[in-house]
Order: structure tokens, then C-alpha cells, then sequence
């Protein structure tokens, strides 16, 4: 068996930067996602407790320290920079899906306009409070959106949409780059 | 045209793929005649008006939807999970 060589999604693209906005890859981070039992929402809360963490409601996360629980879907959520907890295992279907997703960061004052514009939702801040996550789609993508903060979004795809990803928000951050130097 | 997600909230059309009548919600049991299960599988109304029918939230949160709507004015009236209903997978 040969060494392999782990790579990120999106191994070999620099950050980059238009009109102060950075698009860039997030460090990779075990990524499991967590699908309860019927029936099963307190003993997952429980299993959960530890890391300080509740099962989400639509359209949120609970996060505690570097540990983040998104909703992604019907009965699902996804246990982000942290291990699952063994006694999650009786409750819930868990799935590692570390390799399966990337993870795109987006900040700066052009990180909202950029984003609405492959993204059906309104993003602005009133509507999409931090920490506000959402299924939805990135154009043609099935992507997972969070707010991080009140400039920063943080995109999943698909690992295997990651190149197709960077290339529309790098096409949507130039577009509004120009309309800014004409103004 | 937009459905409001029970789950997601309002969300544009374009997330969402229409699946068919409402019909494939009752099943008829094993052993009912033949012309249950014709009906079933491959009898539907096409109404001037209210309909009922299934769509997938394929873009958003995976949930099955049973929709209300107006063929002739477009007006949705209701959106309702699948699973939420008796007999749903809960």
C-alpha cells in the first residue's frame, strides 16, 4: 500500500481578495452528520450535553467553543469540529462525512451581495441573523449556508462541486468589483 | 411561484421537484380489486382548480410535501410535510 497523501478540496487555490472581500477554503474539520431515531430527541440531547451542544432547530446551530452542531435537513444535522460522542450511537444514525463536503469562507463588505446573487434567499443581515444556517441551493449546487458574523458566510458544497463553487462566487465577486470602480 | 417549506420557510420554486398527484399518498391494500390499483397507478384528475400534490424539497431540506394549490388562479393554499400527517414517517 503506497502512502497517500490527504489533500483539501481545494488544495492549490490561494485565497483570494476583491474589493476587500476573501473568498477562501476553511480548514477542514471532522464532519459527521447526525440523523436521531423517531422518537429518540432527548436521549440525543443528552448524548449531546457533554459538548454543550442541543440538537438545532430548523435554520440553526448550537455551537460551543470550536464544536458546532448545523441543521442540515429533515431530521439531520451535522457535528462540526468535534468527535461524536459514543453514546450518540444508540440514538442516531451517524455518518462521517469529512471528505465529502468543502467548506468555502466568505468575508468582506461584498460577501452578502456576492452571495445573493447565485442564491435565491435573502441573505441581508434583518432577514439571516448570525449563526442563521440554511439548506439552499448555490445555483445548480445543494449547498449548506451559515452566517458567521455580520460580513462572513460559510459555504458547503459538495466536495466534488468545490472548483465549480469557487468559480461562480469568484465570478459574482468580480462582477460587483467592476460596478464598484465605476461608482 | 413559491412554496413555504414548513421547515425552510418560503422558498422559490426552483428548489422544489414536482413528483405527481396526491393519489400515491393512498396506496390500496394488497389484496383490493384491480380497479383500485388501476386507479391508483395510473387514473388522475386534471382539475380546473384546487389540486393536491406531491413535491420534494430536492434543494433544501429533503422533505416530502403535500401542496395545495389553485390551477387556474396559481394561489397556493397549503403546504404540508408528509411526514407530519397520521401515518406519516414521524
Amino acid at each position: 500500500m503506497p502512502d497517500l497523501i490527504a489533500k483539501s478540496a481545494l488544495a492549490g487555490h490561494a485565497p483570494l481578495v476583491r474589493a476587500g472581500t476573501r473568498l477562501a477554503e476553511c480548514a477542514a474539520a471532522p464532519i459527521t452528520s447526525i440523523a436521531p431515531y423517531p422518537g429518540r430527541a432527548a436521549q440525543v440531547d443528552a448524548a449531546l450535553a457533554p459538548l454543550g451542544l442541543s440538537f438545532p432547530a430548523p435554520n440553526g446551530q448550537s455551537a460551543s467553543g470550536t464544536a458546532r452542531l448545523l441543521w442540515a435537513g429533515r431530521d439531520m444535522a451535522f457535528l462540526i469540529g468535534a468527535e461524536t460522542p459514543a453514546a450518540l450511537a444508540d440514538h442516531a444514525s451517524l455518518t462521517d462525512q469529512t471528505d465529502g463536503w468543502a467548506i468555502l469562507g466568505l468575508s468582506g463588505p461584498l460577501a452578502e451581495a456576492a452571495l445573493m446573487r447565485p442564491v435565491p434567499l435573502d441573505l441581508r443581515l434583518a432577514a439571516f441573523p448570525v449563526g442563521r444556517t440554511a439548506r439552499a441551493p448555490l445555483n445548480h449546487m445543494q449547498a449548506i449556508l451559515t452566517r458567521t458574523d455580520d460580513q462572513a458566510f460559510e459555504v458547503m458544497v459538495f466536495r466534488s462541486m468545490a472548483r465549480t463553487a469557487w468559480a461562480e462566487l469568484t465570478e459574482a465577486l468580480a462582477v460587483l468589483e467592476a460596478r464598484a470602480k465605476l461608482s | 411561484m413559491r412554496l413555504t417549506c414548513p421547515l425552510c420557510g418560503a422558498r422559490d420554486r426552483r428548489e422544489f421537484t414536482y413528483y405527481g398527484a396526491e393519489d400515491y399518498l393512498n396506496r390500496p391494500a394488497p389484496d383490493a380489486p384491480p380497479q383500485a390499483w388501476d386507479d391508483y397507478l395510473h387514473n388522475r384528475d386534471n382539475p380546473a382548480g384546487v389540486t393536491r400534490d406531491l413535491w420534494y424539497h430536492d434543494m433544501g431540506c429533503s422533505s416530502w410535501l403535500l401542496v395545495t394549490r389553485n390551477t387556474v388562479t396559481h394561489e397556493i393554499l397549503a403546504v404540508e410535510a408528509v411526514a407530519d400527517r397520521k401515518g406519516g414517517a414521524a
